[in-house]
């Protein structure tokens, strides 16, 4: 067609730094010059090192107890001092990240896959599928997480396992509510139409059309739920229905030596709890970044 | 204010020019690097005079808006250059005189004035406002903001006050903020595209007011737009902006009708004007793209996309040649200019279609479609009682201000949107279901949509080949190597490239983008493709490129459009029958040509006669009052009476008009008699000056 050969050739998109990278690659750069981002991961990463390799480095043993050193304040030999059956206080807050840190994100995580796949199926259906799964996840998270929590271990015994399922649980309809959010968003751009005039099956439009669209969302509220669900794992072990003895856990010495303060023994207690509040503070600081990251 | 209408002439009155751009240059900060967008842009405006600024998106025009007031958004700088209002250097002001330079002598008028105002506080107030920061208050002020309503020709002030801004239509809200923009009586105002959001009869609305605010006031204009009519209606001179430099510049009817820069010969060319169909032939296009922001240009900016271009353009930037005639001081940065007309086409004008106006089946038959929506307790009759039919390879458009259910018609048809039980769709002689998923594959691959816009419509998650390829598998069945050939085929025949197919809608253009979305409608060999307003959000030189896409694609494949567009010109171009709707009803159907040349509705006239035209020859005008009524609540008998200029009497008022046909193929929903209509019309198409 001798009307179009003229303008056969379109240039390809000029080089433009600014198109340069894809969105999410923009987000990372962006995070990268996000110092509050940077302070956070560098918190976590610490805590993360300490789990991964903490009993290399620990100068002793974090379960050997050592009764004739019991209750030593803070020294040279033990920096934070010994716990009540002479246990090395110091040696057990960089252990003692290990099982917290694959509690709380593995619960996180469960309730992320469970959040979206609810999300996306109540945003994409609406109607009368999202008004009834809405109401119920509503009345779930009206109750409060550690109630849920104490009734399901209870019932079910307590494990690692158990205490990941039920915060995951406890968290999915508040991701589930983000994600719903998105998606009613989306759902009203006409790609959405478009993958129907397609004949698209639904899961196809969910997700393949429309997940990839909603990651940020999901990856800030994400990030924000990690904190929580340190924080509730935490409280869950201290009150005993989290991670059990003889773990070194944050949350369980604190909860075994919380009576000591009254004595004085304020070592026995006071780093752990340092520890925990820096873990979060350590995962808000990022979450925050990742935030402003998605949202400038 | 209130003293008398003054008009100051151009160099007549006070010396200093009312704003004085010199040598201006403007950079915005991005990626760690200042890229600029105005390059030594010289520019000035006398008092009283209307200057108009044309250009494509991206080549400055708000940047120069912005910069007059120095109100660039955080990454943007004045890098050089020098801003004189009324003879006061703009740069060398503190905080506190920019304040007041801000407050009491220029004013803005943006193009969305919804944003413009401030939604939880009501008009009375907002206005009163501007008063009260002059140091009028109480009463006094609430009088001049009642003359400033009066002012902006909106006839109960004390009702509209009281009002907040999502009560007022969208031209009633232009009306409020151009209002908020002369309480100062500023000595410049600033238009910056005050009318592109607006249906056509609104547009009219407002360019003639401020048509006769110019009369009335004594301040200069600053007129930005890419429509390059509304400036030729509007403004004195024009100046024409590419890549952040003037490259034309001179009293506008001698711009555009004797345009000696390449670059605004072919903008002008790019239009369907003076009635061009496709079958008389394809629109001029623009080559290439604008350079981006902050690119390195050694010669002529325009060079890479000038047929005319020469080594020396390429080399040697072309100085603003001044080209005084009689008729006024023209400018043109071409080496040239002179040459400037003859300009080669960019795309061969000839390819006329064959004529297919056999009597082969129609494709598409609708007969009675309505779509009711329940709102809030309210019924809205979005589409009432339409009945088309569409035939093989022809274009059917269909035109209407916003709210007059073109769109809903299309989403009924595509099934997106299920309509009212009883109405009856068939596609090549079989009823479809209402509903897409009960609709066979077939059925839905056979009807197809191009979206008005792509960043909407095509998954920014998706690579193009992602895109397409999809849509070939899933439309045309196709897999492996079969689909990567048809793959090419297609990509090749909207006239993009292999490269284009590896990356993401965000770095393509919106022209590109759109292909990629026709691409895709075209993917399983549709019968039908509904354009939903395809080119509105492009500019005019990517428009014409489209617009040669979507012809040629019909004439090779023969598939049917059902055109939506609010650009009478588009539409004309495109369509060989023609609807026109009004609050879901279907006023005027008929041949293009016909529709068009009259006799027509009062409606049709309307709508014609409210589109700004660059050919001069303006006929009467005819203005519509008032706003279009709530489909909720239409009026009873004809819905058009409440604003319809020929109103013949309380029939108009009782009873429906049925939708006679006029001549064969021609239909015409009103009481008057044909004849009598195209006496009427005639009597006013002759001259009468306007």
């Amino acid at each position: 067609m001798s009307a179009t050969d003229s303008s056969a050739t379109i240039p390809a998109p000029a080089p433009n730094d600014a198109n340069r990278r894809g969105p999410l690659a923009e987000v990372f750069f962006s995070l990268l010059r996000s110092g509050t981002f940077l302070t956070g991961l560098a918190i976590v990463m610490f805590w993360v090192a300490c789990a991964l390799f903490g009993e290399h480095f620990a100068p002793y043993d974090p379960l050997a107890d050592d009764i004739i050193n019991a209750l030593a304040p803070p020294s040279a030999e033990h920096w934070f001092g010994t716990d009540q059956i002479g246990r090395d206080v110091f040696s057990r807050v960089i252990v003692g990240s290990r099982d917290i840190l694959t509690v709380a994100p593995l619960a996180t995580l469960l309730a992320t896959i469970a959040g979206t796949a609810l999300g996306l199926f109540t945003g994409y259906f609406r109607g009368i599928v999202d008004d009834i799964i809405s109401r119920i996840l509503e009345a779930f998270m009206a109750i409060p997480v550690v109630i849920v929590a104490l009734l399901a271990i209870v019932a079910l015994g307590t494990s690692k396992t158990t205490v990941i399922v039920v915060i995951g649980l406890s968290f999915a309809p508040i991701i589930a509510r983000t994600v719903r959010a998105a998606v009613l968003a989306e759902r009203q751009l006409d790609y959405v139409a478009a993958a129907q005039l397609r004949h698209e099956s639904a899961l196809h439009t969910m997700f393949v059309e429309i997940l990839p669209n909603v990651i940020p969302p999901i990856l800030v509220e994400t990030t924000v739920r990690l904190g929580y669900a340190i924080f509730a794992v935490a409280t869950l072990s201290f009150m005993g229905f989290g991670i059990q003895p003889p773990s070194p856990d944050w949350g369980l010495s604190i909860s075994s030596n919380y009576g000591m303060i009254g004595g004085g023994f304020w070592w026995t207690v006071l780093f752990d709890a340092i520890a925990i509040a820096s873990l979060v503070i350590g995962v808000n600081l990022a979450a925050d970044g990742v935030h402003g990251a998605f949202n400038d | 204010m209130t003293e008398p209408a003054q008009r100051l002439i151009g160099k007549t009155g006070k010396t200093a020019n009312a704003l004085e751009l010199r040598d201006l240059s403007v950079a915005y900060r991005v990626g760690g690097r200042n890229r600029a967008v105005l390059r030594n842009l010289n520019l000035s405006i006398g008092q009283g005079e209307a200057y108009g600024l044309v250009g494509e998106s991206g080549c400055g025009k708000s940047t120069v808006a912005l910069s007059v007031v120095r109100y660039l958004p955080r990454n943007g700088s004045i890098t050089g250059g020098a801003i004189a209002l009324d003879g006061q250097d703009v740069m060398k002001l503190d905080a506190e005189a920019l304040r007041r330079a801000r407050a009491e002598s220029v004013s803005m008028v943006y193009q969305d004035p919804g944003k413009a105002l401030n939604p939880s506080i009501r008009i009375g107030r907002q206005l009163t406002e501007i008063f009260e920061l002059a140091g009028i208050s109480g009463q006094a002020a609430e009088d001049r903001t009642i003359a400033m309503l009066n002012r902006v020709r909106i006839s109960d002030p004390a009702s509209v006050m009281q009002r907040y801004p999502h009560q007022l239509s969208g031209g009633m809200q232009q009306r409020v903020a151009i209002a908020m923009a002369l309480a100062n009586d500023p000595s410049m105002l600033i238009l910056d595209e005050p009318t592109t959001g607006l249906d056509a009869t609104v547009e009219a609305e407002v360019l003639d007011l401020i048509a006769q605010l110019r009369q009335e006031l004594s301040a200069s204009i600053l007129f930005i737009s890419h429509n390059l009519a509304v400036i030729a209606n509007m403004c004195d001179r024009v100046g024409v902006l590419y890549a952040g430099m003037l490259v034309e510049e001179g009293p506008t009817d001698a711009v555009f009708n004797d345009p000696r820069h390449p670059y605004t010969v072919a903008l002008l060319r790019c239009l369907p004007r003076g009635g061009q169909r496709k079958d008389q032939g394809r629109l001029d296009t623009i080559p290439g793209f604008l350079p981006g922001i902050g690119a390195d240009i050694k010669g002529c900016a325009f060079a890479d996309r000038c047929a005319l271009a020469t080594e020396r353009c390429r080399t040697e930037p072309p100085p603003l040649y001044d080209l005084a005639d009689d008729r006024g001081r023209r400018l043109s940065r071409c080496h040239y200019h002179e040459q400037a007309q003859s300009l080669p086409r960019a795309t061969p004008y000839n390819v006329a279609l064959p004529s297919r106006q056999a009597a082969s089946p129609a494709v598409l038959r609708v007969e009675g479609l309505n779509k009711t929506y329940g709102s809030h307790g309210h019924l809205l009759r979005a589409v009432k009682d339409i009945s088309v039919s569409l035939r093989p390879g022809e274009t059917l458009g269909l035109v209407g201000e916003s709210g007059s259910g073109k769109t809903t018609f299309a989403r009924l048809l595509l099934g997106l949107v299920p309509p009212d039980e009883g109405g009856m769709i068939e596609l090549e002689g079989k009823a479809l279901a209402p509903r897409l998923e009960s609709r066979s594959d077939e059925q839905v691959k056979a009807m197809q949509i191009v979206f008005q816009n792509p960043d909407s419509a095509l998954n920014r998650s998706h690579s193009i080949r992602h895109l397409i390829s999809r849509a070939l598998k899933r439309l045309a069945g196709l897999s492996g190597a079969a689909l990567e050939a048809r793959l090419n085929d297609l990509v090749r025949s909207v006239r993009l490239t292999e490269r284009h197919l590896a990356v993401k809608p965000r770095q393509l253009s919106g022209g590109l983008k759109q292909r990629v979305a026709i691409a895709r409608a075209f993917a399983g060999d549709p019968r039908i493709v509904v354009c939903d307003e395809p080119t509105s959000a492009l500019d005019v030189s990517v428009q014409a490129a489209i617009l040669n896409l979507l012809a040629d694609l019909q004439s090779k494949e023969d598939v049917s459009y059902i055109f939506i567009s609010h650009d009478l010109g588009v539409v004309r171009y495109l369509s060989d029958r023609i609807a026109v709707l009004y609050l879901g009803r279907i006023m005027e159907l008929g041949p293009s040509e016909d529709v068009f040349a009259g006799p027509h509705h009062p409606y049709t006239e309307a709508l014609l006669s409210a589109v700004p035209k660059l050919d001069q020859a303006e006929t009467a005008r005819i203005r519509l009052d008032g706003e279009i009524p709530s489909a909720t609540n239409p009026p009873s008998g004809c819905v058009f009476h409440t604003r319809c200029p020929r109103k013949i009497g309380p029939v108009c008022e009782t009873q429906e008009p049925p939708l006679n046909e006029a001549e064969p193929g021609h239909s015409i929903r009103c009481h008057i008699l044909y004849a009598e209509l195209a006496r009427l019309q005639n009597k006013v198409v002759q001259p009468e000056p306007a």
